[in-house]
């Protein structure tokens, strides 16, 4: 009725590929931007930050970029815990070195030297395909962990072996360290989020990333074609790298504030994010949010529920997470390979048809 | 003999005790990966799940106890009996086979024909899966497993090696019944698939689905006894290593360090895992005691092994022992 392509008619080339075609989409997307910046800055309180707003938000971008890796380039990474890591401590140690630099500054940083140590353990992908990368990444994941853990410039040859994210501030609001408010921080994520979230997008459907579509599908085909699998592999190596890496930063100096690395970046939370691209979609910008919000949500719900509304022991709605996480992985790859971003597609299908369905 | 290369011999021959630990847990990944060409991630935790339910049917714990409490607010934890180790055994193995169908029916029939990619996730979600119903149903604290096999130094050997080099080994016996027991599986295993039918129709499917099919062999009963003697490794595996450090959750890690074993020994050949195993074993000892330890600030061991498997792969992508690897288009 009210979702319909019929008579918005488009006078150029731009409008005809635009991301939104249908007019109800483009206004619901300014809508929720406009809700997201202008709304929820004003009536986030530390709970919703802490518990669910800023964690969705960074482990988007996270999830952005290994979606961009194995969803759209096909190379499949469980080392994205260490590329967090990377992140995490190249923003911690220009965050110490330069106390003067704009923390987003930093936050940039720690994605580009994550992008450069990306491209380096990408290149054995050039050799080496589908699950043999996938564990050839866990030496990444392994490596990277320990490096952090055993070489003491990284955490600046702290006692507790920990590093811990200084106050900074962005135009006077402190975003990290102790003092920081809800609003500032999720603003300082969100930006982040619709910045990158609007790269990926654009990325994605480019050459750029058509190259990476057809490498996925057929490496050799593609080849053949004439797609150099050395740039495609490697660009989406770097740019997943950078997304991963910026979360990181994002991960320790906004959401934690304090990091050990082997219990933040360790191998669950690589295989973390590994779920939220399957539950929401592969080769799906829409997808990755949705399957960060759902993997972000559910340990609260549960949490919720099984605690507070049944009374029972915080140990079992634990095990019960691990259950209900398991079993939906399973759930999804047989019902619905592509994830949440495909029943929302197929959602958007039949309501182009409501209500005279024939 | 000089200290050092004493120290070396010792850690070598420890490595290769070690090294048979992951060739047992390695094992299972191929079996299960050569019949039906599954990445099976959930094997540690495979591995896991049947130490528990051991020490569970073991110590008469009552399944569930936690969350029946919680619901009925009922206060049962134990039966009141414990059983023989060989009953615990065998009714683990039982057990095991439960499971083994269960996966067949519930997961493996609505994947077959996906890509390996999936279906390797889909391990991943089963071992999240399993572990959680682990932890539900016999509690997640450390347990102790003892089935009565033999523990400590091997005096044997440590008064042998004091006689010929004037110092003694330090080697466990737990290590040297693990080898044992290794190659009696091991064994146990080539005889099953040379010279028995079902051991023959298993080698038919992994060779070719297709043809195996076409004369005859049911494939889910194959796939279920696959997933049935995987289980029965996973549970020889995690007896070992839970008579060696506890019953806990570190316990499913082993699968992560049996992962670049396939990788050095091929994912689809069984003297490949064996001689993977003991490769990686012995050379991420050596590595940790003559770099590690002295220059790098140790604990090496928990990298070594990939970054090993990680270059030896870029150089022969197929393991040593794999077969070739053809693409076409």
């Amino acid at each position: 009725m009210f979702y319909r392509e019929a008579g918005d008619f488009k006078t150029s080339y731009v409008a005809d590929s635009q991301t939104f075609p249908i007019k109800f989409d483009r206004v619901r997307y300014w809508i929720v931007l406009v809700l997201a910046i202008c709304l929820v800055p004003f009536i986030i309180n530390d709970y919703w930050a802490n518990a669910v707003m800023v964690p969705f938000l960074i482990w988007s971008i996270a999830a952005i970029g290994l979606n961009i890796l194995t969803g759209y380039c096909g190379q499949v990474s469980l080392g994205t815990g260490g590329f967090m890591a990377v992140g995490a401590y190249a923003c911690y140690k220009i965050m110490t070195a330069y106390p003067d630099l704009n923390i987003a500054f930093c936050v940039i940083f720690g994605g580009l030297v994550t992008a450069a140590v990306g491209v380096l353990f990408g290149l054995p992908s050039l050799r080496i395909k589908g699950f043999y990368l996938a564990v050839a990444t866990l030496a990444a994941q392994f490596f990277l962990v320990w490096l952090f853990n055993k070489v003491p410039w990284f955490y600046n040859y702290s006692a507790s072996g920990q590093i811990n994210a200084p106050e900074r501030t962005v135009f006077g609001y402190a975003v990290t360290g102790p003092n920081a408010d809800a609003a500032p921080k999720y603003l300082f994520c969100l930006a982040f989020v619709l910045v990158l979230g609007w790269m990926a997008r654009n990325l994605t459907r480019g050459t750029i990333g058509r190259t990476w579509m057809a490498i996925r599908d057929m490496d050799i085909a593609a080849e053949i074609i004439g797609v150099n699998p050395l740039r495609a592999k490697l660009s989406a190596f770097a740019i997943s790298s950078f997304f991963v890496g910026v979360a990181g930063a994002l991960f320790f100096a906004v959401y934690l504030g304090a990091v050990e690395v082997t219990e933040a970046f360790g191998i669950n939370q690589s295989f973390l994010v590994l779920f939220m691209i399957i539950i929401g979609g592969l080769g799906s910008i829409f997808g990755s949010l949705a399957g960060a919000a759902f993997i972000v949500l559910l340990p609260v719900l549960l949490k919720n529920v099984m605690v507070g509304g049944l009374g029972w022991d915080t140990a079992i709605a634990a095990h019960f997470e691990f259950v209900i996480l398991g079993g939906l992985i399973i759930f999804f790859l047989i019902v619905e390979p592509h994830g949440l971003a495909r029943l929302w597609d197929l959602a958007k299908e039949k309501l182009r048809l409501w209500p005279f369905p024939h | 003999m000089p200290d050092q290369l004493l120290f070396a011999m010792e850690v070598t021959l420890n490595g290769l005790m070690a090294g048979v630990m992951y060739a047992l847990v390695a094992l299972g990944f191929v079996l299960i990966f050569k019949a039906s060409g599954i990445f099976n991630y959930a094997q540690g935790v495979m591995a896991l799940f049947a130490a528990m339910t051991l020490v569970g049917i073991q110590k008469g714990q009552v399944p569930f106890a936690h969350l029946i409490n919680a619901v009925f607010g009922t206060n049962i934890h134990y039966f009141g009996w414990e059983l023989p180790a060989v009953l615990a055994i065998l009714l683990t193995v039982v057990v095991m086979i439960g499971f083994a169908w269960l996966v067949n029916k519930l997961v493996l029939r609505h994947l077959v024909n996906q890509e390996p990619i999936i279906l390797f996730m889909a391990t991943i979600g089963l071992a999240y899966f399993l572990e959680g119903v682990a932890d539900l149903m016999w509690g997640a604290e450390i347990k102790k497993l003892d089935v009565g096999l033999p523990q400590g130094l091997n005096a044997a050997i440590d008064e042998a090696t004091f006689n010929l080099f004037g110092y003694g080994f330090f080697i466990d016996n737990l290590d040297i019944a693990a080898t044992i027991i290794a190659a009696v599986l091991v064994a146990g295993l080539v005889i099953f698939s040379q010279y028995t039918k079902q051991g023959r129709a298993l080698r038919a499917v992994a060779d070719d689905h297709q043809a195996a099919l076409s004369v005859g062999i049911s494939l889910n009963f194959i796939w279920v006894l696959v997933w049935a003697i995987a289980g029965f490794v996973a549970l020889v595996a995690g007896i070992m290593w839970g008579a060696k450090s506890g019953v806990q959750f570190s316990l499913s890690l082993i699968a992560l360090k049996a992962l670049p074993v396939l990788m050095l020994g091929g994912f689809t050949s069984i003297p490949g895992a064996i001689v993977g195993g003991l490769i990686i074993g012995m050379g991420e000892q050596l590595f940790e005691f003559l770099i590690g330890q002295p220059f790098l600030g140790g604990a090496t061991q928990n990298w070594f092994a990939y970054v090993l498997a990680l270059v030896f792969l870029v150089f022969r992508p197929q393991g040593l022992f794999g077969e070739k690897i053809i693409e076409r288009v």
